[in-house]
């Protein structure tokens, strides 16, 4: 008479698969898509915004006149089509004199993250990386096995004394930082953006350590007010690896970003993409290059901008009006995010499911920090939803947070939750959640 | 039932249960489609009555967890519509779900279960948290387990083993639901029992004894293949395993359910059964407890589906519907 755990491969997975469990948080986040919830939780565009029909028809054309190449297998690398343009878009944000042979075509920016792990990170290796950070990105660097170092941020960016400071524990530790990965650019989950002068810095701290930079870059070109300062691999070429996307400036269904490689490991790239996928797809590469070829798509993220500026007005004000004494919050200048910084003993993860009862969703702070802290902060979105809905959230919000706090009064700090530690993942939505 | 029998199965809703009602309402659909029943999977929303006015169903199957599935509300709209379904009616479903009331109803019954109290937050904030804490913890004793008085999945819970750990466990309940149930915290083996009624009465299916990996039998380790182990039947001596047979159906029917249920139990060191809670929508995952003592009893899973809902349609045409 023997048990079972309705799982026969236990005893057969790999050691990073380990802590990938289902969680309470991610079963919360099931009814988020429900049109009875305000959703704040997601990271979508408002892709109702596309010329929808105009697109359908560019897609059925490259279908019906391109398919014989449209749909056939394409090459590791990406079309070169596709990389010429890229180039543009990259020149648009400042970085100049970037060759078509060294992008590398990914299935969005999150392969390309996927592959530079691949290439550089060993088991043990040392990630460095704002905190908060990128749930995405999170992931990646815990399959690859390495270790997260966050490093901290105010509403400048990265603090370089503070990146300075954790390079210098992490090499007391007797470990070997690979890289810095960071969002300096209307950053996720932040909101914050990382200044001209600090850009600098971290990059001096960066290179005088031998630290490689990943930039990631999403959302550089949805700002609100001006011009995004430059891109890091505007101002150094050595050692910054560039990542980016068309996800927010055009689809995220088309799964189509890219990383910009210095010539030397390009093609590292290119064969770790071919071992991982063989290719990225023909049929959405053409449809990005015909996109950016025949259509307004510079006007077409003057709309984003425009729809998202109105829309994180919206949430601050209702922010400003509604929110419970205490609460703090960003001011992003672009980008997709608000970070909200919670009354002193609210537990946004704990709160969670008194806020789905009042049907509104956000993302606890803890599904963007490695080590299970951030539990004083939350993650709300701006772009998918219209300005009246994100004030109707926010007013949930704040009933939700009231009725915490006197439950907080009652029961005293002796009231904190204890959490189980688990992948930030699980305590993040996954990507359909709008 | 009609010649071509209809079964609408719904699952979803808006319950903290939606992902698993909605693999639990998957599983069923597909074990009876498999027994040749043509089944129609809808989630409870406002295109629900609609449809069941356009197409109404031989039989309903409530695969619903939560509040929707299991406070008895929906099964009152189904009676409404006139519609049948399987399980118990809305009175004996509100019953159960409110786990307080049916522990009061077991207790007169003479069917054990554990010593409790249930408190809603308000009466902490007018009387003082600590004073009410202390009282609990010197009437009831360490260790306590704390839990919403509705809700399942163990959303919510959690075993308390030194007051100081209380007033967080009382936090992390209130965030589920309004009122908390603490109960005096039995050492013993973790049971689940289903219990069935094909149409000679209800019958208690091999018990399942759970052993979560880590001690916890949380959400994770529920819904994450891999992190428990049940044992089916239950590593229980013949004698002491009868009984908790009886004491589960005795359970079913001191609630008034019918069809099925699910018995959850600890049977403590002597061998006494402990009633905790008693499903009337109990998961149909393939982690699920039911499933699993189905397959042990040498049931079929999708025949069983095709019975209760055929038992289902029989009593609507019994009432003349």
């Amino acid at each position: 008479m023997s048990g079972t755990t309705q799982d026969d491969y236990t005893d057969r997975y790999a050691r990073r698969v380990r802590g990938m469990t289902t969680s309470e948080i991610r079963a919360l986040f099931s009814v988020a898509n429900r049109p009875e919830v305000v959703s704040l939780a997601g990271g979508s565009p408002y892709i109702a915004a596309l010329p929808l029909d105009a697109v359908g028809e560019m897609l059925g054309r490259l279908a019906a006149e391109q398919g014989t190449s449209t749909l056939q297998y394409g090459i590791g690398q990406g079309t070169a089509a596709l990389r010429e343009h890229i180039c543009d878009v990259m020149s648009m944000s400042g970085i100049d004199g970037a060759s078509p042979d060294d992008v590398v075509v990914t299935v969005g920016g999150q392969q390309a993250l996927d592959l530079i792990a691949r290439v550089f990170l060993d088991p043990g290796d040392v990630v460095l990386a704002e905190g908060p950070t990128y749930v995405g990105a999170l992931g990646v660097f815990q399959a690859a096995q390495a270790q997260v170092a966050h490093v901290a941020m105010d509403s400048d960016g990265l603090i370089p004394a503070a990146l300075a400071e954790t390079l210098d524990a992490v090499a007391r530790s007797g470990r070997r930082a690979k890289f810095l990965y960071t969002i300096p650019t209307y950053q996720n989950p932040a909101g914050v953006t990382l200044t001209d002068a600090r850009r600098e810095e971290v990059l001096d701290i960066c290179a005088a350590h031998g630290l490689l930079v990943v930039e990631d870059d999403p959302y550089g070109m949805l700002s609100f007010e001006g011009g995004a300062p430059r891109p890091l691999r505007a101002r150094r070429r050595d050692g910054v690896f560039y990542v980016s996307t068309f996800s927010k400036t055009f689809a995220p269904g088309l799964r189509v970003g890219w990383v910009l490689a210095p010539h030397a490991v390009r093609e590292k790239l290119v064969m770790a993409s071919e071992a991982s996928i063989l290719c990225p797809s023909a049929f959405a590469q053409s449809a990005v290059t015909q996109y950016l070829a025949t259509m307004p798509w510079r006007e077409q993220i003057k709309v984003y901008r425009e729809t998202y500026r109105e829309r994180r007005e919206a949430l601050l004000s209702a922010l400003a009006d509604l929110m419970p004494e205490g609460t703090t919050w960003t001011r992003p200048e672009g980008g997709l995010f608000v970070w909200a910084t919670l009354p002193d003993g609210l537990d946004s993860k704990a709160m969670m499911p008194r806020a789905i009862a009042a049907r509104v969703a956000y993302v606890p702070g803890t599904g963007f920090y490695a080590d299970g802290s951030g539990t004083a902060h939350m993650r709300l979105n701006f772009s998918f939803s219209a300005p009246e809905r994100l004030r109707e959230g926010v007013r949930r919000l704040s009933g939700v947070m009231e009725q915490e706090l006197s439950m907080r009064a009652v029961f005293g700090s002796a009231g904190r939750t204890h959490h189980r530690r688990g992948a930030a993942a699980a305590d993040a939505p996954g990507p359909d959640v709008a | 039932m009609s010649v071509d029998p209809h079964v609408l199965v719904l699952a979803g809703g808006l319950s903290y249960e939606r992902e698993v009602s909605l693999r639990s309402g998957r599983r069923v659909a597909d074990a009876l489609r498999a027994s040749g029943i043509d089944v129609t999977m809808h989630d409870a929303d406002a295109a629900l009555l609609p449809l069941l006015q356009a197409d109404p169903p031989d039989a309903v199957v409530i695969a619903l967890h939560g509040a929707t599935g299991e406070d008895g509300s929906l099964r009152g709209v189904l009676d409404l519509c006139g519609i049948p379904y399987v399980g118990c009616d809305a009175r004996a479903s509100r019953l159960a779900w409110d786990k307080p009331s049916a522990k009061a109803v077991l207790r007169e019954s003479g069917i054990p279960t554990p010593d409790w109290v249930a408190l809603p937050h308000d009466r902490f904030s007018e009387l003082g948290a600590v004073a009410v804490l202390d009282r609990i913890v010197s009437r009831l004793d360490l260790p306590l387990m704390v839990k919403p008085a509705q809700g399942g999945s163990g959303l919510g819970g959690t075993v308390v083993r030194s007051s100081a750990d209380l007033p967080a466990a009382m936090v992390g309940c209130f965030a589920y639901h309004a009122t908390a149930l603490v109960e005096r915290y039995v050492n013993g083996m973790d049971v689940a029992v289903s219990v069935v009624d094909q149409g000679s009465g209800p019958e208690a299916l091999p018990a399942v004894e759970i052993v979560p990996r880590d001690g916890v039998y949380d959400y994770a380790a529920r819904y994450t293949a891999g992190l428990t182990t049940w044992h089916v039947p239950a590593r229980l001596d013949p004698a002491v395993a009868a009984h908790v047979a009886e004491v589960a159906v005795a359970a079913h029917r001191a609630l008034g359910l019918r069809d099925l249920s699910r018995v959850d139990l600890i049977v403590d060191e002597d061998g006494t059964p402990h009633v905790l809670e008693v499903n009337v929508s109990p998961g149909m995952t393939e982690t699920s407890l039911l499933p699993l003592a189905v397959q042990a009893s040498g049931l079929e899973f999708g025949k069983l589906w095709a019975t209760l809902t055929e038992r289902a349609a029989a009593r609507a045409d019994a009432a003349g519907r």
